[in-house]
């Protein structure tokens, strides 16, 4: 469904991403992991046009999408999450769902439809349906619901989770696991999952990429990430597993 | 209290809705596109200028003549917009300031040499009306309302629509919308065109009051700055109840003193307001 070839991404002299290549079937639950600045977030922002690349090509069922707007990318059915929440604070928490459900369906559904997926999509990760909660006051584990049910009400194939788990407790943790494995089994959404944390994300992900100075240094099962020499090294004294 | 004191009251209420339709579109605009168009107020005189001449000159019924002027204002956002903001809507604020400034220039000198420096009036007067001994002018009452209504369209707008709800988004975080399916590039446009509309909206009410020159722009563009800033910049509500003060500034000192007096009146309360609360009166 996705096909990732050659893609760089050069900041001045820094080469943030650097040949990354790789595959991706439908239905996968593909897990993209790597120490802090090992290309995992920019590698997200190419796919999802928040930046351009700089070489390389990023194809979505067969089509070029390297370099398109972003609101082109999501029309197309790729939606994403930030590691860090970025909610509209002055929009209510229902608002900025139905916004996203409204506008990723390119306007072309009814109000009635907007809100349904909203409302869909807030259930789905476990947040309330209530026109009168803000997003003032939500607690980080519940904006990091609110990234992943603004990106489903977008109505996408392709779901690009950008560190769901950082900042939360075990159980908040395990939940959010769970919400991404049901929303892969349920929803037949397929999911990149970008995470440091390796332990919850390796018992759920199908396949796993490991990142380093943004070059691919892993790619396979998980558990063979976990021997794998080249991974430990990187991973040596960071992980916590 | 003195009966000429409450008609001054009446008339800076009235006088403010006009200028809060004007800071509602400079304010809507600066929020969401983040680049403060100094040329606004001279929209406003090319909408005048139109309105003038289709009635005056073309004898269009002037409701006809105002629905033109406000569709042509609307226009000239876009085309502001695309032909100068656009290019540098990721250049330093300074640039920008400049690039809309020159425009202010452009406009100007561009209206002398077109209508020359004439003073020119649609002629249209409207009645004084007289509530026990107090008068009000029936273009100011006219303008109150359609600028609350105005104020309270918009408003509805950005509340309630999909389109308003991704305007108000924009405002707050332009880089992530797109990622939500909003085309910022169709906002923009949107927002400049509903800044323009506003903009014309104001010069029909403005062309009832006041002869048209090339540079009526300027009698109006600081005052309606000055509530911007004074409301906190992109701050419709602010920017709205700001109307309202300064108004009351202009037409009770105007009362004590002269209209030339109040507008100093109004300046140094924003100066001295600027130091107590520099970003705005309800910044928080």
């Amino acid at each position: 469904m996705l096909a990732v070839e050659g893609l760089c991404k050069r900041f001045g002299g820094f080469l943030a991403v650097n040949e990354v290549s790789f595959d991706l079937r439908a239905g996968e639950i593909l897990g993209l992991i790597g120490p802090n600045g090992s290309g995992k977030s920019t590698t997200f922002n190419l796919i999802a046009g928040n930046l351009r690349p700089s070489a390389g090509s990023i194809r979505f069922d067969g089509r070029e999408i390297g370099g398109l707007a972003a609101h082109a990318i999501c029309h197309l059915g790729i939606g994403r999450t930030f590691q860090i929440p970025r909610p509209f604070r002055k929009l209510s928490l229902l608002e900025n769902v139905t916004v996203a459900a409204y506008h990723g369906a390119g306007g072309k559904i009814s109000r009635a439809e907007a809100q349904h997926r909203a409302e869909t999509a807030l259930e789905m990760v476990g947040l309330p349906v209530s026109s009168s909660v803000q997003t003032n006051g939500m607690g980080a584990a519940a904006l990091k619901k609110l990234e992943l049910a603004r990106a489903l009400a977008t109505k996408p194939r392709l779901l690009l989770a950008d560190e769901s788990l950082g900042g939360l407790d075990r159980e908040e943790m395990e939940h959010a696991a769970e919400v991404l494995d049901d929303i892969r089994n349920r929803l037949g959404i397929t999911i990149i999952w970008v995470e440091h944390i390796m332990g919850v994300l390796m018992r759920i992900v199908d396949r796993v990429i490991v990142l380093d100075h943004g070059e691919k240094i892993f790619e396979g099962k998980p558990a063979q990430a976990a021997v794998d020499p080249r991974v430990t090294e990187v991973y040596l004294g960071k992980a916590r597993t | 209290m003195d009966i000429y004191l409450l008609e001054a009251v009446i008339n800076g209420i009235l006088l403010g809705g006009v200028l809060a339709l004007l800071a509602l579109g400079l304010n809507l605009i600066f929020g969401v596109v983040d680049v403060i168009w100094i040329a606004y107020a001279d929209i406003v005189m090319c909408a005048m200028y139109a309105i003038y001449f289709l009635y005056t000159g073309l004898s269009v019924p002037l409701p006809l003549a105002f629905l033109i002027a406000i569709i042509g204002a609307a226009s000239l956002g876009v085309l502001v917009h695309l032909l100068i903001i656009a290019p540098v809507l990721n250049s330093a604020p300074l640039n920008q300031l400049l690039a809309t400034g020159g425009l202010l220039f452009f406009l100007q000198s561009f209206a002398t040499l077109l209508f020359g420096t004439d003073f020119r009036n649609i002629g249209v007067r409207l009645p004084v009306l007289e509530f026990a001994t107090i008068y009000v002018s029936f273009a100011r009452l006219i303008a109150f309302a359609v600028g609350l209504i105005g104020a309270i369209a918009l408003y509805g707008f950005l509340k309630w629509t999909y389109l308003g709800i991704a305007i108000r988004a924009l405002a707050q975080d332009r880089d992530i919308v797109g990622l939500m399916g909003v085309d910022p590039r169709r906002i923009y446009l949107v927002v400049s065109a509903i800044g323009g509309g506003l903009a014309g909206l104001a010069a029909c009410l403005l062309a009832l009051q006041y002869d048209v020159h090339p540079f009526i722009g300027n009698t109006f563009g600081p005052v309606i700055f000055m509530i911007c800033v004074l409301g906190g910049l992109g701050n419709m509500i602010g920017g709205f109840v700001a109307s309202f003060i300064i108004s009351q500034i202009i037409a009770i000192g105007g009362y004590y003193s002269s209209t030339e007096l109040s507008y100093v009146l109004a300046f140094t309360f924003f100066i001295v307001l600027m130091f107590i609360r520099p970003r705005g009166l309800f910044a928080r």
